[in-house]
């Protein structure tokens, strides 16, 4: 069973959002996203400084069988990216919520972080498939 | 629920993920697509392909009914029982309606198709098969394990036991030999030396088991497309269909138009296609920027004008890189761009084949 941590906000696209204490949110794929795509063989970022639209496409995940598009749960100016997974794509694997997450954001609302899922409803939207 | 061969209990005990692919719950990976690809380049891997259609044919025209049906020519095999023949199966227009594996039997032959395209194929044989004296048995009651890999021949013998090794140790590329209801083939799908081994499907999961004790790693159908794509092989529905024609499939090694009295079907329309000059051909790109090439993108070639069709497209492994096969048209050069989300990389263009036997090729 694919790692839902309680502390995070999902949205159902099966991006996670951590706010961290200086007021930025960063962004990554959950577990069970990383585990449905399989090895991760590239991932396309952001650039920062990109001012991002809430659900607006923010870059592409790709694995050895696919492409998936990343979108920006909460609206926000891409403060940082996570330049490790150039050279190792597949930390989104082995750790998405820690070393594997893809960008960093400074929220234009951060109460949109309010409207998304938890981790127990994003758990019952996980397990539907 | 999909068709299930008789490995799926155990291909769900070991982890298998499984997924459907053309009617069939198979194993896409056990864990990780990626470990199972480097295994079957580096040590040895197997796949359960019993969803395979074995089918095979008897009778008195047997060869007459092969050399009318298939491109290339059983009479290639004459004299050589167990010995086999890679074929395109063309319509009247030319196009492949499958690609298959023939072997020679002691009386007969045997034909192994694609899962996906069985009930076509099946059809299409049948109705040619009325001007013959022939009779097709398909044999559903038989599994197929495919054993790949550097140290693959070396462990099969090795779980086989003495009795087999020495039949085996004497099979060349492309040849089998039969045993009761065993078929044991030195053939595969990876670029890498190995065996295709049809068995009763009552005995495969045994079989399948004591392969994993000896080091034999459990492959899903994931590393079986990129280890077949990094050895340039194609796959029915994306290089080849029934609108494209072997001789731009990089598949006319596979055609036999000697001698010129055989009348095999689609005959006619590759003399025509050749007559008027091939307009297409079948190549391997090399993405060696970031990205991952992908089956249906745009080949955009140097005069910018004309287009060609990524056919497979994936992230290679060994390579460490994207490669892809791609449809393009017969000038295309030595560099071309392919159209990635709507923005334009730069792209190697070589034959289509970028590894075999570990080694790469590009």
């Amino acid at each position: 069973m694919s790692e839902i941590r309680s502390e995070l906000k999902y949205a159902s696209s099966h991006e996670w959002a951590r706010l961290e204490e200086d007021g930025t949110v960063t962004i990554g794929i959950s577990d069970h996203a990383q585990e449905a795509l399989g090895d991760v063989v590239y991932v396309e970022l952001p650039e920062v400084g990109t001012d991002l639209a809430l659900g607006e496409e923010a870059g592409v995940v790709e694995s050895v069988k696919a492409a998936s598009d990343i979108y920006a749960p909460i609206s926000g100016a891409v403060v940082a990216v996570n330049e490790a997974l150039e050279a190792a794509p597949e930390t989104v694997n082995s750790n998405p919520y820690d070393d594997g997450w893809f960008y960093r954001l400074k929220p234009s609302d951060p109460s949109e972080l309010d409207r998304l899922l938890d981790a127990d409803a994003y758990r019952g939207e996980a397990e539907e498939g | 629920m999909g068709n299930r061969t008789s490995l799926y209990p155990v291909h769900v005990t070991m982890g298998g993920k499984m997924v459907d692919f053309g009617g069939w719950d198979m194993p896409l990976h056990y864990g990780s697509q990626l470990d199972e690809h480097h295994k079957v380049r580096n040590d040895a891997g197997m796949f359960d392909v019993s969803h395979m259609t074995v089918i095979d044919i008897e009778g008195a025209d047997a060869s007459d009914y092969l050399r009318r049906l298939l491109a290339n020519d059983v009479a290639k095999l004459a004299g050589k029982p167990g010995k086999a023949l890679y074929t395109g199966m063309l319509n009247e227009r030319g196009g492949v309606i499958d690609d298959l594996i023939v072997y020679l039997r002691e009386s007969g032959y045997r034909l192994v198709v694609n899962c996906a395209t069985r009930e076509k194929d099946l059809a299409w044989m049948h109705r040619q098969a009325e001007e013959f004296a022939v009779a097709l048995h398909e044999r559903p009651q038989l599994a197929m394990i495919a054993i790949q890999g550097p140290q693959a021949i070396a462990k099969a013998k090795q779980v086989l036991g003495d009795e087999w090794a020495e039949a085996i140790a004497g099979l060349k590329v492309f040849e089998s030999f039969m045993r009761d209801e065993w078929m044991i083939a030195r053939t595969g799908y990876t670029g890498e030396d190995g065996l295709e081994i049809t068995l009763p499907a009552a005995k495969a999961e045994a079989f399948w088991q004591a392969l994993a004790e000896a080091g034999v790693a459990p492959c899903g159908l994931g590393a079986r497309d990129t280890l077949r794509l990094e050895a340039g092989m194609n796959l029915y529905g994306q290089e080849m269909s029934e609108e494209i024609s072997p001789l731009v499939a990089n598949m006319a090694w596979t055609v036999t138009f000697a001698p010129d009295t055989r009348d095999f079907i689609g005959r006619k329309a590759l003399e025509a296609e050749k007559a008027s000059g091939v307009n297409e051909k079948l190549v391997g790109l090399v993405l060696e920027g970031r990205g991952v090439l992908r089956a249906g993108q745009q080949v955009v070639v140097d005069d910018g004008e004309s287009r060609g069709i990524v056919t497979s497209g994936t992230f290679s492994p060994t390579l460490g890189c994207s490669i892809a096969m791609a449809r393009v048209p017969v000038a295309t050069n030595a560099t071309a761009q392919v159209e990635i989300r709507n923005k334009r990389v730069p792209v190697r263009v070589v034959k289509p084949c970028f590894v075999r036997n570990g080694k790469a090729l590009v």
